[in-house]
C-alpha cells in the first residue's frame, strides 16, 4: 500500500476552480450592492462584507474536513443522515419564519437553513446504501429504500414551505440512473414534465386528441408487437387522466401566485417584471459588458434579490457575453471535473457520492441561470459559490470537500 | 462499450446540452437581440404605478357622500437629476422653499441614487398643471396620478371613517400594500377596504435622457390596468343625518335611527363631530393630532362605543318579559306611595296617581310598578331559585340584542353589559344575592350598560313586534354578491311572542299622547315612545328617549342620548320627535318650529367653560 500524502493527492484542479468561483462571486455581490458610493470591503453591515466572513468560515470547515480521516464519512453516513433529518424535523417545531418559509434555525446571531445540509447528508446516505453488497437498483427493494432516503428530507422541507430546496432532491434520479436504475424513470420524468407543460399551454381536448392520435399511429406501426401495443394503450389512458389531473390541480388547488409563476414560465403571460428586468440587464451587457461597477440595470429596484438569486445578472450586464461564457465554463468545468473525479474512484461509495455532488450542483446551476434568462421557473435557489448567503456557500463547500477528501484517499484505501 | 460507461456519457451529454442551450440563449440575448441593449443604454424603462380609484359611496337616495379628487405625487430618481437643474424655477412653480428643496433632494439622494423616492406628495391638479409644462426641464422627476378622498356633505364622519397611508407594519404583513398606499383606517372605509380599494395596475414607459415619454415599453405587453374599487350604496339618509348633526351641535351624545323592516341605519350621529375632509389630504396628520387631543373626544364613536344605563327606556322590555312569563297582565295594578319600599330599601318615584295599570305605568314611567314587575319575574315558584330565574331573564334581554356586539359594519363596536348569574356570583360571594339585591335592573339602572345602537335596535324589535335585523350601513356593493352582507338578511326573533306586544305598544303610544313625552307629540302622526333619565356618576343625568313611528307599519325607530342634559323629556324626546317628523314629513310643522329653534340653539357643552374653538382647519 502506498503512503498517504494529503497535499499531493488532493485534486488541486477542483480547488482552483472553487477558489476562482467564490472570488468572482464575491466581486459580483460587491458590484450588485454598489450604489455609487464606495463602501468598505469589510463593511459587516453589507452583504459583501458578510460574505467574506462566510468564505473564511467555509475555508476553515473545508480544511477541517480534509484533516478528518475519510473513514469518518463512510462509517457515520447513516448517523449524519439521521442527525440532519432530526434537525429538519426540529425546524418544523422550533424554526423561525423568514420570508414566508419556516426553514430557519436561529441560534443567537447565526441563522441556519438545515435544508442546505440535507444535501450532503442524503448524498452520504445514498452512497452508503448503494455501496452495500446486496443493493441492486434493478430490484424493487433497493429502489424503494433509495427513494425513501431521498423522500424523507424532501417531505420535511416541503412541510417547511420551501418548495425550491425540496425539489432539488429530484436530481438524485441522475445518481440512481448512473448506478443502474432503469432509464424508464428518467424518460417518465421527462414525459411528465412535458405533459404538464403541454397541459397548461393547450386546451384539454386538443391535447387529449393529439395524445390519442399519436397512440393510434404508434399502435398501428407497432401492430405486430402485442406487448408494445398494450403498453401504448395504457400509456395513452394514463396520459389523458394525468393531463386532466394537471388542469384540475392548476385551476382549483394552486394558489394564485403559483399560477402566475407557472403562467409566466410557459409564456402564457409575459407579465413578469422580475424575469423581464433580469433579461434586460443581461441582454444589455452585449459582447463585452459595461465594465465592473458600471452596470445600470442591476441596481436595486430593477432586478430583485440581486445578490442572492439573481446574481448572474450582474455578470451578464457588467461582463457581457464573454463574462457569462467564462463563468458558465467555470461552473460546468467544475461539473465535468467532478464527474471525472467520481469515475476514477475505485470504491463504489466514493463514486456514488461524487455523482451526488455533481447532480446537486447541476440542478442548482441549471435552475438558477435558467431563471435569469427566462428558461426556467423562478424558484429561489442560489447559484453555487456565487450567490450571497452563509448556509449556501457553507453547504456547497462541505459537499465538495468531502468528495475531495474521499478522492485523496482513493489510492490508499479500498472500500 | 460497457454499461456504466455509457451511462456516464448520457449524464455528461445532459450537462453539455444544458450548457449549449444556455450559451445559445445568452448569445441571442446579448449579441443578436439589440432591443435589450437599446432599452437599457439609451432609454430608461420606468414603471409607473396606476393607482386604482377607490370606490365611491352613495347614500340611500343616491347622493354622493364620498368621492375622489385627483392629485399628483412627484417622484425623483436622484441619479438622473441634472446638475444644471433650475432650482429657482422649480421652487417657484411648486411654491417651495429653496431650502426645503435642497433638503428633500438630499434625503432622496441618501436613500438611494437609483431607486425612485417620493419627492412631494399630493400636489393639486391646478398646481401640477403649471408644473407639468416645465417637467421636461427637470430630468429625473416624474409624476404619478392618484386620488384622495373628498366628502361633499362634510358629514357622517363616524360612519364613513377615513383613509390613511399604510404604515411599515401593514406593508410587512401584506402582499398587496406598498409604501404610500392608502388604506381604510376607520368606519366603512376600513370594513369594506377590500371592496373599495380596487386593484393597482402598472404601466411601463420608456423615457429618454430629456425626460420625455417615448411611449409604452414593449407596446404595453407588460402593462396591467388598474381596476377601480366597487361603489357602495349605504343606508344613511344624508339629509336626515345632517339634520341630526345640526340638532346635536353643542351637545354630547348620539342619535341612531333604523328602518325597522330592514335593519338599515338611517342616521348615526355622534356628537361632537367634525368635517371628514379634515382627515383627507396633506393636513391629515396635523388635524388628526389636534382632534385626538380634544377633550370633547370628537373621534370617539359614541353610538357604538358609548356605555349608558338605559334607565326608564328599559321599562317596555321589562313589561314584555312580564307578559311573556305571565307574571303580568295588561290590567295588573301596583301601588306607588310614591316609590318602592321593601326590607328597608327605598326606590323613589316621580309624583303621579297612586294606583296604575300597565299602560299608565309606561305613560308615567312609574319606578315602583317595575320593581314589582321585576321581582315577580325573578321570584316565580316555577324556578328553583333566583339563579335560574335570573338566567331566564338574561336570555330575554339578550334576545333583544342587548349585552353583546350587534355586528354593525363599522369597527370598534362595544357590546355593553347585561349581567348574568355568574356575574353576580362573582360580585356577591356564596350566591347570597336575591331579586331585591339587583332590583335596580328592573328600572334600567344598576350594572346595565347599552350602546345607543343597541337601544335603537331594541326599539326596532318592539316596533316590529318580535324580530329585528342586525343593524347595518351598507345596502349593496355595486354588482357584488358579498358574503359580508348575508348576515344582515336574516331576521332575529325575540323570546317574547308577537301577541304580547300590543299592550306595550299601546302604552308607548299613550306616553307620547298624554304621558311623559307629550311635549314632543307630532300633530297628525301616531308615534310611540318612552323617555328615560339615567343617573350618571360623572354629573348631570343623561337624557334618553326611544321612539318609533308610525305606530302601525313603523318606518323609523330611533334612540337618542344627550349626555348630562337632565330628564328624557327635556332634550332626547324633542330631538327624536324632530328627526321622525323630518324623515316622515320632510318639514317641521309650524307649531313645532319654536321647539326646533330651542333644540338647535341650546348649548350644553360651553355652559361651564368659556367657548372654545375646535382648533383645526381644512
Amino acid at each position: 500500500m502506498r503512503r498517504k500524502n494529503l497535499l499531493s493527492d488532493l485534486d488541486w484542479f477542483s480547488i482552483a476552480l472553487y477558489v476562482i468561483l467564490f472570488t468572482l462571486g464575491w466581486f459580483s455581490i460587491y458590484a450588485a450592492e454598489y450604489d455609487g458610493v464606495r463602501s468598505g470591503v469589510f463593511d459587516i453591515s453589507s452583504n459583501h462584507g458578510k460574505q467574506i466572513i462566510w468564505i473564511f468560515v467555509s475555508l476553515g470547515i473545508g480544511m477541517t474536513i480534509l484533516i478528518i480521516d475519510s473513514k469518518f464519512y463512510t462509517t457515520f453516513s447513516y448517523l449524519i443522515y439521521a442527525a440532519v433529518m432530526l434537525l429538519l424535523f426540529s425546524v418544523l417545531l422550533f424554526g423561525t419564519e423568514i420570508k414566508g418559509n419556516k426553514s430557519w434555525l436561529v441560534l443567537g446571531p447565526i441563522s441556519l437553513q438545515p435544508a442546505e445540509f440535507a444535501k450532503f447528508a442524503v448524498s452520504l446516505a445514498i452512497a452508503k446504501y448503494l455501496s452495500t453488497l446486496n443493493a441492486n437498483l434493478r430490484s424493487w427493494n433497493s429502489q424503494i429504500v433509495s427513494f425513501i432516503i431521498i423522500l424523507i428530507p424532501t417531505g420535511l422541507i416541503l412541510l417547511q414551505g420551501d418548495f425550491g430546496s425540496a425539489i432539488v432532491f429530484g436530481t438524485f434520479l441522475l445518481v440512481l440512473f448512473r448506478e443502474g436504475l432503469s432509464p424508464l424513470y428518467l424518460i417518465a420524468v421527462v414525459i411528465i414534465v412535458a405533459l404538464s407543460v403541454l397541459a397548461l399551454i393547450f386546451e384539454f381536448y386538443y391535447l387529449i386528441g393529439a395524445v390519442f392520435l399519436i397512440g393510434l399511429i404508434a399502435s398501428y406501426l407497432l401492430r405486430k408487437n402485442r406487448q408494445a401495443v398494450a403498453v401504448l394503450v395504457i400509456f395513452t389512458i394514463f396520459s389523458s387522466v394525468y393531463v386532466y389531473g394537471v388542469d384540475f390541480v392548476f385551476d382549483n388547488l394552486l394558489q394564485e401566485r403559483h399560477r402566475d409563476r407557472i403562467n409566466v414560465m410557459i409564456g402564457k403571460s409575459g407579465n413578469d417584471w422580475n424575469v423581464n428586468q433580469s433579461k434586460i440587464a443581461i441582454g444589455s451587457g452585449g459582447l463585452e459588458g459595461k465594465g465592473f461597477l458600471n452596470g445600470t440595470q442591476t441596481k436595486f429596484d430593477f432586478v430583485p434579490e440581486l445578490s442572492t438569486d439573481f446574481i448572474f445578472c450582474t455578470v451578464g450586464e457588467e461582463h457581457g457575453f464573454i463574462g457569462s461564457f467564462v463563468v458558465l465554463s467555470l461552473l460546468f468545468g467544475l461539473l465535468f471535473r467532478i464527474v471525472h473525479v467520481a469515475e476514477r474512484q475505485r470504491s463504489k461509495f466514493s463514486r456514488i457520492y461524487g455523482y451526488g455532488v455533481a447532480s446537486i450542483l447541476f440542478f442548482h446551476i441549471s435552475i438558477n441561470i435558467g431563471m435569469t434568462i427566462g428558461l426556467a421557473p423562478v424558484i429561489g435557489i442560489p447559484l453555487p459559490f456565487f450567490s450571497y448567503g452563509g448556509s449556501s456557500i457553507l453547504s456547497f463547500t462541505i459537499l465538495l470537500f468531502i468528495l475531495l477528501k474521499l478522492d485523496s484517499d482513493r489510492l490508499s484505501v479500498l472500500r | 462499450m460497457d454499461f456504466f460507461k455509457s451511462r456516464m456519457l448520457v449524464i455528461q451529454a445532459i450537462f453539455l446540452l444544458t450548457l449549449m442551450i444556455f450559451l445559445g440563449k445568452l448569445f441571442h440575448l446579448q449579441i443578436i437581440e439589440k432591443s435589450y441593449k437599446e432599452l437599457a443604454s439609451q432609454n430608461v424603462v420606468r414603471r409607473i404605478q396606476l393607482h386604482a380609484d377607490r370606490g365611491i359611496i352613495y347614500d340611500r337616495n343616491g347622493k354622493l357622500l364620498v368621492t375622489n379628487d385627483a392629485v399628483y405625487d412627484l417622484y425623483v430618481i436622484p441619479r438622473q437629476v441634472s446638475k444644471q437643474l433650475d432650482t429657482l424655477k422649480f421652487c417657484e412653480l411648486l411654491n417651495l422653499d429653496v431650502d426645503f428643496f435642497e433638503k428633500q433632494l438630499m434625503k432622496c439622494f441618501q436613500y438611494s441614487r437609483y431607486r425612485p423616492s417620493l419627492f412631494l406628495k399630493q400636489i393639486t391638479t391646478e398646481d401640477f398643471a403649471r408644473f407639468q409644462e416645465y417637467l421636461h426641464r427637470f430630468p429625473g422627476f416624474y409624476s404619478e396620478l392618484r386620488t384622495i378622498r373628498r366628502y361633499p356633505y362634510k358629514s357622517a364622519m363616524h360612519v364613513l371613517g377615513y383613509v390613511g397611508e399604510v404604515d411599515q407594519n401593514m406593508i410587512a404583513n401584506s402582499k398587496y400594500y406598498k409604501s404610500g398606499d392608502f388604506i381604510g383606517i376607520n368606519g366603512l372605509e376600513k370594513i369594506y377596504e377590500e371592496e373599495l380599494r380596487g386593484t393597482r395596475g402598472s404601466k411601463f414607459i420608456m423615457v429618454d435622457v430629456h425626460n420625455r415619454d417615448k411611449g409604452p415599453f414593449k407596446n404595453g405587453a407588460l402593462d396591467t390596468f388598474a381596476i377601480s374599487g366597487k361603489d357602495l350604496r349605504i343606508s344613511i339618509d344624508i339629509t336626515l343625518q345632517m339634520y341630526g348633526e345640526l340638532l346635536m351641535q353643542n351637545k354630547k351624545g348620539s342619535i341612531v335611527a333604523i328602518e325597522p323592516a330592514t335593519g338599515e341605519i338611517l342616521a348615526l350621529v355622534s356628537s361632537p363631530t367634525f368635517d371628514p375632509n379634515l382627515l383627507s389630504g396633506r393636513m391629515r396628520g396635523e388635524n388628526f393630532k389636534k382632534l385626538s387631543e380634544d377633550t370633547l373626544k370628537p373621534l370617539y364613536n359614541r353610538p357604538i362605543m358609548g356605555f349608558y344605563p338605559p334607565g326608564s327606556t328599559f321599562k317596555p322590555l321589562m313589561a314584555l318579559i312580564g307578559l311573556q312569563e305571565k307574571t303580568l297582565s295588561p290590567g295588573s295594578t301596583y301601588s306607588c306611595r310614591p316609590g318602592y319600599h321593601a326590607a328597608g330599601l327605598t326606590i323613589g318615584c316621580r309624583p303621579h296617581p297612586t294606583v296604575m295599570n300597565l299602560s299608565e305605568s309606561l305613560q308615567q314611567s312609574c319606578n315602583a310598578y317595575y320593581c314589582h314587575v321585576f321581582r315577580n319575574i325573578l321570584d316565580q315558584s316555577k324556578y328553583k331559585n333566583t339563579q335560574e330565574s335570573f338566567a331566564v331573564w338574561t336570555e330575554y334581554v339578550n334576545s333583544f340584542g342587548l349585552g353583546q356586539k350587534m355586528g354593525i359594519d363599522i369597527p370598534n363596536e362595544m357590546g355593553g353589559l347585561v349581567p348574568n348569574p355568574d356575574y353576580y356570583n362573582r360580585l356577591y360571594k356564596n350566591q347570597s344575592w336575591k331579586s331585591l339585591t339587583i332590583i335596580s335592573l328592573g328600572i334600567g339602572q344598576g350594572e346595565l350598560g347599552t350602546t345607543p345602537l343597541q337601544m335603537a335596535n331594541m326599539t326596532t324589535a318592539i316596533a316590529n313586534q318580535g324580530f329585528y335585523y342586525t343593524p347595518h350601513l351598507v345596502k349593496n356593493i355595486e354588482d357584488l354578491q358579498s358574503e359580508k352582507l348575508e348576515k344582515y338578511r336574516t331576521p332575529h326573533y325575540t323570546k317574547v311572542e308577537q301577541s304580547k306586544f300590543p299592550p306595550v305598544v299601546e302604552g308607548m303610544f299613550q306616553t307620547v299622547e298624554k304621558g311623559t313625552a307629550r311635549a314632543s307629540r307630532i300633530p297628525g302622526l301616531e308615534a310611540c315612545g318612552k323617555t328615560g333619565t339615567a343617573q350618571n356618576p360623572q354629573g348631570e343625568d343623561n337624557s334618553l328617549y326611544i321612539s318609533f313611528a308610525p305606530m302601525n307599519n313603523p318606518k323609523i325607530a330611533i334612540a337618542v342620548v344627550v349626555e348630562n342634559a337632565g330628564g328624557g323629556s327635556k332634550f332626547a324626546a324633542p330631538i327624536a320627535s324632530l328627526m321622525i317628523e323630518k324623515y316622515l314629513n320632510d318639514t317641521i310643522s309650524t307649531q313645532r318650529l319654536a321647539l326646533e329653534k330651542r333644540m338647535l340653539e341650546t348649548d350644553l357643552i360651553h355652559i361651564a367653560d368659556e367657548k372654545k374653538e375646535l382648533a383645526v382647519r381644512p
